[in-house]
Order: C-alpha cells, then structure tokens, then sequence
C-alpha cells in the first residue's frame, strides 16, 4: 500500500507548502492538503504535519485557536491511535495548546522575533523521526518565530528528560527555551514539536540539508512499515 | 450578565513583556517600581443561567493556559 501522508492548513499557516514539499521529496508521493475546518483526516494515514506559521493571526496565544478548529479533534484521535504527527514551529505549538505534548511557548526571552540558522543538539537518536540521527550530533537547521521559549514546570521537565522525551537540544539558548528545549516527544514517541524548521533545510539551495535526514527516515521507516 | 476574565502569567513564569514594561517605566525616571507583569482581560457577555462551571471550563479549555497562566473571574453587573 502506498504512503499517505496529510499536511494541514490553518488560515495564517505559512510553510504548509515548503512542508508538503519535503514530504514529497522524502516519500515521492505528495501529501493530502487538509483544511483546518474539514472535520475529517483522509482514511489510512501514514503521516501527518502540522505547519509553521501564525495560524489565526496568533490570536489569544500562538496555536491556542488552531487547537479547537474542527481538524484538530481528528488529529488528536489520530495520534493518539498511534499516527506520527510532526509539528514545526506553530505546529508545535498547537500540539501543545491542544495537549498532545506537555508545555507551552512563551513569547522569546528576548522579546525580539528570531530567524536564523542555529545549531541543535540531537539528544533522542531512537524515536521514528530522530533516528536518522546520532546521538549527540549538532545539525544546523533555521529558526524563524517570535513565541519559541519553552516552559514546562520542573516537575514535567524532569519527567520528560527521563524518558528521554527530549528531542533537540538549543547549542546556544535563542529563545529562553527551559533547559534549552528545542524539541519534545510525546509518552508514545509518535507524536514531535519543534520550533526549528527542518522542511526549511531539506535543498542544498536551502543553505544546508541537516533536515533532510528527518524526513527521509521517518517516511522511508513509515513506507516499509 | 457580564463577565470580566483576568488572564495572567503563573508566578515564578518569566515574563518579557512585564519586564520590558518595568524597564520603560524605568526609563521614564518613575522610581519605586519593583515588578511588571503583563496580562490580559477579556470581557464575556453570557445568557442569564450559564453556571460558574461552565465558565470555569471555558477558562479552562481556551481562554488561559493553565500550563502558564492563572485566571480570575469578575462578575460585573452584580
């Protein structure tokens, strides 16, 4: 059966179409477009991911209003069925606001929006999207966002540090980020949010292609699964 | 009946923003200032019977983010 992939577009996502197209890249077909006020996902996804961008203006807080849009009911039962979900940047950011990962982004300690390349630290090299990766390895991929600082209470941190839920590491702290969290996994492993940008750094045209490894291993394991 | 819901940063939760203001206010010469926190306010207009639980679930599920953020409520018209 071949690979399903979805992409979901809420009114304000940006890099909805540089994700579609390093999916395309990674897994040669092209994911399904969804609109963030369908109610349904397409039948036997494989993949799906949620956009950077400023999805409903940032109003109330950053992915606050993209967590209750209809689509989003069908993402959480989805994922919690065990579908891979990546969140990039706003993406991440609605996976928290919606509760699929613990924590929240702040507004950047800095108060200042940040778009840059930075260097990451993999930390979990074992989960469906890092293990393309070596542990401990630095891969430079662009930030690009004005709410990136993480909070979780120490409590949660200590939690998710312990079950090595930690993804990516910031090498140098841009944002505020608690403990330099660039990225976290969920209990299961199968759902990631990062504010890093790795569909931004999948072509040699990009600047650097450190993100293409996700890709093409979490869609190249998810294909042969 | 209206409501007022008060929207503010947990304390112990670093707040930029409050911070900026403190330093503006600095800035401007105002002494004594020792701490700004930055929040939000957001006026409901609710039908007459909707219950203190509902509202606290709204408060809740969207309005804060209680992972970050504290809420109070204000009745007004009482």
């Amino acid at each position: 059966m071949s690979f399903r992939s979805a992409v979901v577009t809420f009114p304000g996502s940006n890099c909805d179409r540089d994700m579609a197209v390093a999916i395309e890249r990674a897994a040669g077909t092209a994911p399904i477009r969804v609109w963030h006020g369908d109610t349904d996902l397409p039948d036997r996804l494989d993949f799906i991911a949620l956009p950077g961008g400023f999805s409903y203006g940032d109003y109330l807080r950053s992915g606050a209003m993209a967590a209750n849009s209809p689509i989003m009911r069908s993402v959480k039962s989805a994922a919690q069925r065990g579908v891979p979900v990546l969140g990039v940047c706003n993406g991440f950011q609605v996976l928290t606001e919606a509760g699929l990962l613990p924590g929240a982004l702040m507004r950047n300690a800095s108060q200042n929006f940040i778009c840059r390349t930075v260097t990451l630290k993999v930390e979990n090299a074992r989960s469906l999207f890092t293990a393309g990766y070596r542990a401990g390895e630095e891969i430079r991929i662009p930030v690009a966002h004005h709410d990136g600082n993480y909070f979780a209470d120490d409590e949660t941190l200590d939690l998710i540090e312990g079950e090595g839920r930690v993804a990516f590491r910031y090498v140098e702290n841009c944002n505020g980020s608690r403990r330099d969290i660039a990225g976290v996994l969920n209990e299961a492993g199968n759902v990631l949010g990062m504010m890093p940008h790795p569909e931004r750094a999948v072509d040699p045209a990009h600047g650097g292609t450190d993100g293409s490894t996700l890709f093409d291993h979490a869609l190249k394991a998810l294909a042969d699964a | 009946m209206k409501v007022r819901v008060l929207v503010s940063l947990k304390p112990g939760v670093l707040d930029p923003q409050g911070r900026a203001v403190h330093h503006a206010l600095e800035g401007l010469g105002f002494e004594g200032v020792t701490d700004a926190r930055v929040g939000r306010t957001i006026d409901l207009e609710l039908a007459d019977g909707t219950t203190d639980e509902m509202l606290g679930r709204m408060c809740e599920k969207l309005l804060a983010n209680t992972v970050i953020e504290n809420y109070r409520i204000e009745k007004l018209d009482r």
